[in-house]
């Protein structure tokens, strides 16, 4: 057997050995697909699309799925997920769109405007602030920005308000969005960066040329012609955003409460939950059936969302195309 | 003159005319983007700084060199040991999985990719597995590897359940996030180079193997190099596969599993930096936040290092250098 594997190998055993190992990916996608569809379909299949809706705090349903035995009757399946659902768009929305300003400015800033030396400094600065470990950015937001909030920012008579209802202690939705955006401006950062790039100098020279101004020039002629690759980096950072259960499990006050937008400045310090989140806040549950299927519901939903969001990237991206070697 | 100075500035700009002529609008919109610019500067030192005095003032080498102990008061007992040495054993299993696999798949796609539309499914689902959440990745790990079948990884349980939890179990999960950064360096390294240098090896008579072991692979090191650091920077930065995966709230220490040595610890369980910091902050049971702040500090120093490294890597004449927004897009967070 040895002596075979010694000899130089054929070209055709090098195809399938290597077509093997790329086919493995292929295969471990599919059998993630598979696992987390099958363990997920007993919650769609006992509660159908009354399975989406608001109703009642999903953590509590959650805490008595854990005592429903090793065959759960079908009522024990019993979960309105909105508020886990809500929190996550909640989230990655406010993220995304504070991250997205803010990540233009900086990418043009980074491109355009940037002295080479201050450049020299920005682009390990953002390979670094993508690259930091999101637990790092938890911790941060639960020991310095938390107490931050709950001592100068929420007043006592807004925690008064609403005591009976729920905790304000500093952990919420305010803490969450800002640790978001903080990772989510990184990765738009480079893509946009990057995206910028690529727009060949002539077409910017061309208006700065007939008169504008090289801020003008910028904002009408290379940001108009990378606008896909905008939407594409906003897509892959919601994804991002999305899928993040650490850092959301630490800051966010772990009580899948809704926010509500008409309760004026408290709505900011509400607590809230997102799936991802629920996940984690889970994971030494799994072992109850009834737990583990909820909890796949949840990852096939994520799953779902971040397939959606990476093809739609994929498509917006297409028109780009066109510009063979310039942009890419 | 000047050539290594001028790697960053890509572009040619047109002389800066005098911001006195520009509209108000477009001053402030400039001055905007000069703030964002700085604002990231900033918020990344801000973060060194805090965590290095914080880390400086609680690391030390009894720190470091003592196993974590359980008892009440954490601010005073036991050390980061066993974290330390869990995430250097997670990321050897994980990259020791991901790199033949990404690397392998990279010469396939280019050299072979036949047939046409495997060779776009094998590219797309790597896409996707970058762009999946790790939380949805430590659920699948747990539910596959809780399979009999894969008993051999972890331990079976004297009621014939499969426990799943390993340190082999959480490698291979890891090194789902590790094999699209080398498959894409690598597969950009093997485009790039030069079409001459497979006919020159074809036109001595090699045959495609060959060509690949002698010729393009050793082309292709420095880019190898670029995806496998940023997969080990992935890796030590997962929080979610590894807390699903080596147990939850355990004692922060190796549990051992069987009696053959080494490979007790594989198939046992324990902690690495990012769990240990997961568990010991106010989110997990054991509120240390010192112990916390010890444990980032050494992660971060880890980051940092694999940073500068990864710069080091990328400088020494990989071909087709990744670009910066797929290295960050590859390398970030899970």
């Amino acid at each position: 057997m040895l002596e075979r594997l010694r000899h130089p190998w054929s070209d055709r055993r090098a195809e399938l050995v290597l077509g093997a190992a790329a086919c493995s990916v292929c295969l471990a996608i599919g059998l993630m697909i598979a696992f987390v569809a099958v363990r997920a379909w007993p919650t769609f299949a006992h509660n159908g699309l009354s399975w989406l809706g608001a109703g009642s705090n999903p953590e509590h349903q959650i805490g008595k799925m854990l005592y429903t035995g090793p065959h759960p009757p079908a009522s024990a399946y019993r979960l309105s997920a909105w508020p886990l659902i809500y929190g996550t768009l909640l989230t990655s929305g406010l993220a995304l769109v504070f991250g997205m300003g803010f990540a233009l400015l900086a990418a043009i800033f980074l491109v355009e405007f940037a002295p080479p030396a201050v450049r020299r400094v920005l682009v390990p600065v953002v390979r670094l602030l993508a690259g930091v470990p999101s637990v790092i950015y938890g911790l941060v937001g639960i020991l310095v920005l938390a107490p931050f909030v709950g001592n100068h920012l929420i007043s006592p008579a807004q925690k008064r308000s609403v005591e009976y209802v729920v905790q304000l202690d500093g952990t919420g939705l305010i803490g969450a969005v800002v640790i978001l955006t903080l990772m989510i401006t990184p990765i738009m950062v480079a893509l946009i960066a990057d995206a910028l790039n690529t727009v060949p100098t002539a077409w910017r020279e061309g208006a700065v040329a007939l008169g504008v101004n090289p801020l003008r020039a910028t904002l009408a002629v290379s940001l108009r012609a990378i606008r896909p690759a905008i939407v594409a980096a906003g897509a892959f950072a919601c994804a991002r955003a999305v899928g993040e259960a650490v850092v959301i499990a630490m800051v966010s006050g772990g009580n899948a409460f809704t926010p509500k937008p008409w309760d004026g400045a408290v709505f900011l310090f509400e607590p809230l939950l997102t799936l991802a989140a629920s996940i984690l806040n889970n994971a030494d549950a799994l072992s109850a059936p009834a737990v583990g299927s909820t909890m796949n519901a949840f990852a096939l939903l994520l799953l779902f969302s971040a397939f959606v969001l990476s093809l739609g990237s994929y498509l917006v991206k297409l028109p780009l195309r066109r510009y063979h070697g310039g942009l890419r | 003159m000047s050539g290594s100075s001028q790697v960053l500035a890509t572009r040619a700009r047109p002389r800066r005319s005098s911001l006195r002529s520009w509209r108000w609008s477009d001053r402030i919109v400039y001055l905007l983007a000069w703030f964002s610019g700085l604002a990231l500067c900033l918020v990344a030192g801000a973060l060194i700084l805090y965590l290095g005095v914080r880390g400086i003032e609680y690391v030390s080498p009894s720190l470091l060199f003592s196993r974590p102990t359980a008892g009440v008061d954490q601010s005073q007992i036991g050390g980061i040991l066993d974290p330390l040495l869990g995430t250097l054993l997670v990321v050897v299993i994980g990259i020791f999985i991901a790199t033949p696999i990404g690397v392998a798949s990279a010469v396939w796609i280019v050299e072979y990719g036949r047939p046409r539309w495997l060779a776009r499914a094998v590219e797309s689902s790597i896409e996707i597995v970058a762009g999946t959440p790790d939380i949805v990745i430590a659920l699948f790990a747990l539910s596959l590897f809780q399979l009999g079948l894969f008993g051999f990884l972890s331990f079976t349980a004297s009621g014939g359940g499969v426990y799943g939890r390993s340190f082999l179990t959480a490698g291979v999960a890891v090194s789902l996030l590790a094999i699209p950064p080398v498959f894409l360096a690598t597969r950009d390294g093997l485009q790039t180079l030069p079409g001459h240098q497979r006919e020159g090896a074809f036109a001595l008579g090699k045959t495609r193997v060959a060509t690949i072991r002698r010729v393009l692979l050793p082309g292709v090191r420095p880019n190898i190099g670029t995806g496998v650091t940023l997969g080990m920077g992935r890796i030590i930065g997962d929080t979610a596969i590894v807390f699903l995966l080596l147990g939850v709230g355990a004692s922060q220490r190796f549990d051992f599993q069987g009696g053959t040595p080494g490979l007790n610890a594989l198939r046992g369980t324990g902690a690495t930096l990012t769990s240990y910091i997961y568990t010991t902050s106010p989110a997990g049971e054991g509120n240390a936040p010192q112990k916390a702040y010890a444990a980032a500090f050494v992660l971060l120093l880890m980051v940092l290092a694999l940073n500068a490294f990864a710069g080091f890597v990328a400088g020494r004449g990989a071909a087709g250098k990744m670009s910066f927004g797929d290295r960050v897009r590859f390398g970030a967070w899970a």
